[in-house]
């Protein structure tokens, strides 16, 4: 099942500006997508437009099969509150500079949207932020401020906070572009075990070798528009299109 | 009069310094937040005429603010002015301050990084809680030594009552100084003020401490 569709999105910024011309990406239970590409490529964007944090100028976008963005007469058109509230409920976000809330404590940032937001008991809460931590690696952190730690252990935070909202889908934009090299093999970690759990995945990244090995999919974007996509193997080892060898050329010297 | 008296009759007025400080404060700190609220109204009908409101309030005289409010209802509408002057000070005060307030308040919340705002929607929380659970307590703390500034300057602001004659103490001094032709109650007015403050300082000082948990 098509957990996330989005169907020819094109965003224009300021009437002239074309970032996404028209981007159509589908994503099934289970499967890990990488997106890669140069910068100003769009993958961002197309991030941004399915987080529901940009709205999108045209095209299509559903979560589970529900419609959320349709396009009238050119237009894109948006479903009603109730209809986005659930949509972002499908899915999750783990930002570049993790966005955790500095005054609130490890716990508070993994308990205070499922209590307040979903209306979870806050027992029940607390014993899945106690579980996610675990995983996490962080359990003596549970205390701990954000400013206390390191950039590793905020996004390993924010990994957790993203996930205590019990996402159907969670999305990745650079997750480790904030990171010096020695804490990004952490965050990888934690990704790719919770690729090995089956969690549905969309990450935008520069790390091609973790990308080739964690993603069943690898999509490359250039210029606002899909130049290649296709199983990750062969993408990252026999890229089709001209336009892809070259980027990954830079990324072999 | 000796020293000792001066003091007395001076510190009768304090309860109405304390009066006016407190109750400034008690209307202007949420006055202020609708203020800001205005100002960063997305009509453009509405922000203007709220900065135009806030520029005059800025812009003027807190003295010449304090008899317009106090005399302004006799020469414009004959009413006559009321006795107990406590409420068109304060109404002054308020007013005034909940414009500095206000342009604080903006200050803080502007300056906050777009990125909690989209992490609390991402997370599916309304626009309310946005506000309430993840943006107003950074901004508070943010804010604190801004609110601080003001606090110490409205304790001496309280001063400025003199010009209604509202019996504060130091309209008091203002008088004991005119009768007794003497230097002194300013200088014991100063030193009530500088004590004021000081514990002003104090309390404010443990408020930002109580806030100094993360950075």
């Amino acid at each position: 099942m098509n957990i996330l569709k989005m169907e020819n999105v094109r965003k224009v910024f300021d009437g002239t500006l074309d970032v996404l011309k028209g981007i159509s990406l589908s994503v099934d239970a289970g499967e890990v997508v990488a997106i890669i590409g140069p910068s100003g490529s769009g993958k961002s964007t197309l991030l941004r437009c399915a987080t529901l944090l940009t709205d999108m100028t045209e095209g299509e976008l559903a979560y589970k099969g529900e419609s959320i963005v349709t396009t009238v007469d050119g237009k894109a058109v948006y479903a009603d509150k109730a209809a986005l509230k659930k949509a972002r409920g499908c899915f999750g976000l783990v930002f570049q500079n993790f966005n955790l809330f500095p005054h609130y404590s490890v716990l508070k940032n993994l308990i205070d949207a499922p209590i307040n937001v979903l209306g979870i008991p806050k027992e029940e809460a607390i014993e899945t932020a106690k579980v996610l931590l675990e995983k996490m690696g962080l359990a003596d952190k549970i205390d701990a401020y954000p400013c206390q730690l390191s950039g590793g252990q905020q996004q390993r935070v924010a990994i957790a906070r993203a996930l205590a909202m019990k996402p159907d889908i969670l999305f990745f934009d650079e997750p480790t572009s904030a990171l010096d090299p020695e804490l990004t093999g952490e965050i990888l970690k934690v990704i790719r075990q919770l690729a090995e759990e089956n969690m549905t995945m969309v990450i935008v990244t520069h790390e091609m070798i973790f990308a080739r090995d964690v993603a069943d999919r690898i999509v490359f974007m250039d210029g606002g528009v899909i130049v290649e996509e296709g199983p990750a193997q062969e993408v990252i080892n026999n890229p089709k299109e001209e336009r892809t060898q070259r980027f990954l050329n830079k990324y072999q010297q | 009069m000796t020293l000792m008296t001066m003091i007395m009759k001076m510190s009768e007025g304090l309860g109405r310094t304390f009066a006016i400080f407190a109750l400034t404060l008690i209307f202007s700190i949420p006055l202020g937040m609708i203020v800001a609220w205005l100002r960063m109204s997305k009509n453009r009908i509405i922000s203007n005429v709220t900065r135009f409101v806030i520029s005059i309030l800025r812009g003027t005289p807190l003295m010449l603010q304090l008899l317009a409010v106090t005399y302004g209802p006799y020469y414009l509408f004959e009413i006559s002015v009321s006795r107990n002057k406590l409420i068109p000070v304060v109404i002054a005060f308020a007013i005034n301050y909940a414009a500095y307030f206000a342009e604080i308040y903006r200050g803080g919340i502007e300056s906050m990084p777009v990125g909690q705002y989209e992490a609390a929607n991402v997370l599916g929380y309304s626009k309310m809680q946005t506000f309430f659970h993840i943006i107003l307590p950074q901004v508070v703390k943010r804010i604190m030594p801004s609110i601080t500034n003001e606090v110490v300057t409205l304790v001496k602001d309280t001063s400025m009552a003199f010009t209604v004659s509202y019996q504060e103490m130091f309209t008091i001094g203002k008088q004991i100084a005119n009768s007794q032709t003497s230097f002194m109650p300013f200088l014991v007015a100063g030193v009530f003020y500088f004590i004021f403050n000081g514990v002003v300082d104090l309390v404010m000082g443990k408020i930002e401490k109580s806030m100094s948990y993360y950075s």
